[in-house]
């Protein structure tokens, strides 16, 4: 199965290139700021092609790692027929005059090798002022069906080797994939790569699905579905498609699941008597622990990523507010004090950031704030985005946009923790509740 | 024996019937509406029919932005839900909550779960039995009206109550 592909990967050796950065002149970096900042200009000339029939995938992987590269708003790519010179051969000397007079920063030149259905991918990073290599080469070795993972893979490498954090572009998003009017909406579960491609779908659109999560190692999905007629949290294996009900209380719902940073548990919203509140259920034992007892709203509750504490929403205040408790459940403590409604916050993976739904004045806003509330920012409106999910680096917020009206519809966005570089996210149809992988 | 005399007295005025029912989810579609092939709706002229209990008795509430609790009118139109329920033992019920639009997914379950707990305590205080009853929320998930206007959110904003015949008893 193409999710799985194994990839290897090894430090290319080769002496001759094996470089330090270059302490002579500015470093190429770009130092990833909340100020407007001047995408980097860089030039990804087609990877070489080093084996018969590899002339194709290695024009497909040079223009996955250019997209990737792009999408972030931080890179800008020189066009091919702007470059003056071109890479022939992996191993020869870079004319890095040729690639300055087109003002490109940045140089990745690859080799792309095939034999029977196994690939190798290799590639080098340049800084052309500089004329160095930056970090070392890398080769990634796996089947030809996973090319699309090792250009990810290179694009990480880069994009982390130039900003210094961690890449998010070998990741996968799961979503409810929608189709059909307001009023007779088709829902199913769908996991994509996180550019939109390798669609597969999960379920069926026999019954509602709802806001599907990852577990930590991305093997499996927690979500919300009717399929006994009732709301209850499933818990599915991505590889075998293989689901099962974990909390099916006669008389009760659960909803609004996620998995603990260790995987083995899961927090979520259980109501009973019309009340929701907090329960934690150990997967293996199925044994629940309630966290809050009030007659409030208590849902959408997300684990710091160290496991100690939980941010959630309640509206004991009156309105949606946002609480941050222990992990073990007990006294919580405010941390939303803005004008308006607050939800589904979502602590980031880095640990200083909560992102959160905000409703206002009949608005809707994505935005994060700090860990205790503070420095709020909100990064959207429209007429309803809601739900965030961070990128494994926590540098990105995917979320839903719903359009209004009786045509209204909804689509995945995607936008820079500082507010910049808002996009759809290119999927097939409608889609609603992205929650995004770690990275593979 | 009663009970299924009425069910195959209604199963030829279900198909008509399951057109004009505006609580249905679409063709196909059997998210907890109750209208199996053994229940049937009905004519509306016999008193003891599903369809008489949706025109007559009135089978749902609308609720205020973000509220749950019953407004006047629909605390009479529950009280006339309980009559009906204890002059009819033979049906069940489930009780479906919802909310408009605007508001997160999570927190609009929990909201269609409070207003479908409302309209049962209700039921349940006048003396219709709790074992007849269940609620569910299907949130926002479920509009009948699909305009972005108070006029529809007003309408999406409800507890209906699904009947279905209950063969075991």
């Amino acid at each position: 199965m193409r999710l799985f592909a194994t990839l290897v990967i090894g430090i290319l050796t080769v002496g001759q290139f094996a470089h330090p950065v270059s302490a002579q002149g500015t470093p190429l970096r770009i130092e990833i700021t909340d100020g407007v900042i001047e995408p980097m200009p860089y030039a990804v000339p087609d990877f070489v092609a080093e084996t018969q029939g590899s002339n194709q995938v290695s024009k497909d992987i040079s223009r996955v790692i250019a997209a990737d590269l792009n999408g972030t708003g931080l890179f800008r790519e020189i066009p091919a027929k702007a470059h003056i010179s071109s890479i022939t051969n992996f191993g020869s000397p870079v004319q890095f005059a040729d690639w300055k007079a087109v003002n490109a920063q940045a140089l990745i030149t690859g080799g792309v090798s095939v034999s029977d259905n196994q690939l190798e991918v290799k590639f080098r990073v340049y800084d052309v002022f500089a004329g160095t290599e930056l970090g070392n080469g890398l080769r990634f070795k796996g089947t030809t069906d996973g090319w699309r993972r090792m250009a990810h893979k290179v694009a990480d490498a880069v994009y982390a080797r130039i900003t210094g954090e961690g890449g998010y572009f070998d990741s996968r998003v799961v979503y409810v994939a929608e189709t059909g009017p307001k009023n007779d909406r088709k829902k199913r579960l769908a996991v994509m790569d996180y550019d939109g491609a390798n669609l597969q779908y999960l379920t069926d659109s026999s019954s509602i699905v709802l806001a599907p999560r990852f577990s930590p190692t991305g093997d499996r999905v927690l979500y919300t579905s009717y399929e006994t007629g009732f709301p209850q949290v499933f818990v599915l294996d991505v590889g075998s498609v293989r689901r099962k009900v974990l909390s099916n209380e006669s008389g009760t719902m659960s909803f609004a699941p996620r998995f603990s940073p260790d995987g083995k548990s899961v927090v979520m919203s259980v109501t009973e008597g019309g009340n929701t509140d907090l329960y934690k259920m150990d997967i293996a034992s199925g044994k629940r622990q309630r966290l809050t007892s009030t007659p409030s709203i208590e849902t959408a509750p997300s684990y710091s990523p160290d496991g100690s504490k939980i941010v959630f929403e309640s509206d004991r205040s009156g309105t949606q507010q946002l609480y941050v408790m222990s992990a073990g459940g007990g006294e919580a403590t405010r941390i939303s004090f803005g004008k308006g409604r607050y939800g589904t916050p979502v602590w980031s993976p880095r640990g200083d950031l909560i992102a959160f739904t905000k409703q206002n004045k009949g608005r809707f806003h994505i935005g994060v704030m700090r860990t205790d509330g503070s420095e709020e920012r909100l990064l959207t409106a429209s007429f309803l985005d809601e739900g965030p999910t961070w990128s494994p680096n926590g540098r990105v917020i995917m979320f839903t946009r719903e359009t209004r009206g009786a045509g209204g519809a909804a689509s995945l966005y995607s936008v820079d923790v500082s507010g910049r570089n808002l996009k759809p996210v290119k999927i097939n149809g409608g889609g609603s509740d992205p929650a995004w992988s770690p990275l593979q | 024996m009663k009970t299924w005399t009425k069910a195959v007295l209604t199963v030829a005025a279900l198909s008509l019937a399951a057109c004009t029912d505006p609580g249905s989810f679409g063709a196909g579609d059997d998210y907890g509406t109750g209208t199996g092939a053994d229940s049937g709706l009905g004519s509306s002229a016999d008193p003891g029919s599903i369809a008489y209990f949706q025109e007559a008795v009135g089978d749902r509430v609308l609720f205020l932005v973000d509220q749950s609790t019953l407004s006047e009118q629909g605390r009479l139109t529950v009280l006339a839900q309980a009559n009906w329920l204890m002059e009819n033992p033979d049906y069940i019920a489930v009780i479906e909550g919802h909310a408009d639009e605007q508001g997160t997914r999570e927190y609009n379950l929990a909201l269609g779960a409070r207003r479908a707990s409302a309209v049962q305590e209700l039921l349940v205080s006048q003396g219709v039995a709790s074992n007849r009853i269940r609620t569910v929320s299907y949130g926002k998930e479920r509009p009948i009206e699909i305009c972005s206007e108070e006029s529809c959110y007003a309408q999406n904003r409800r507890a209906v109550t699904v009947l279905t015949a209950n063969l075991s008893g």
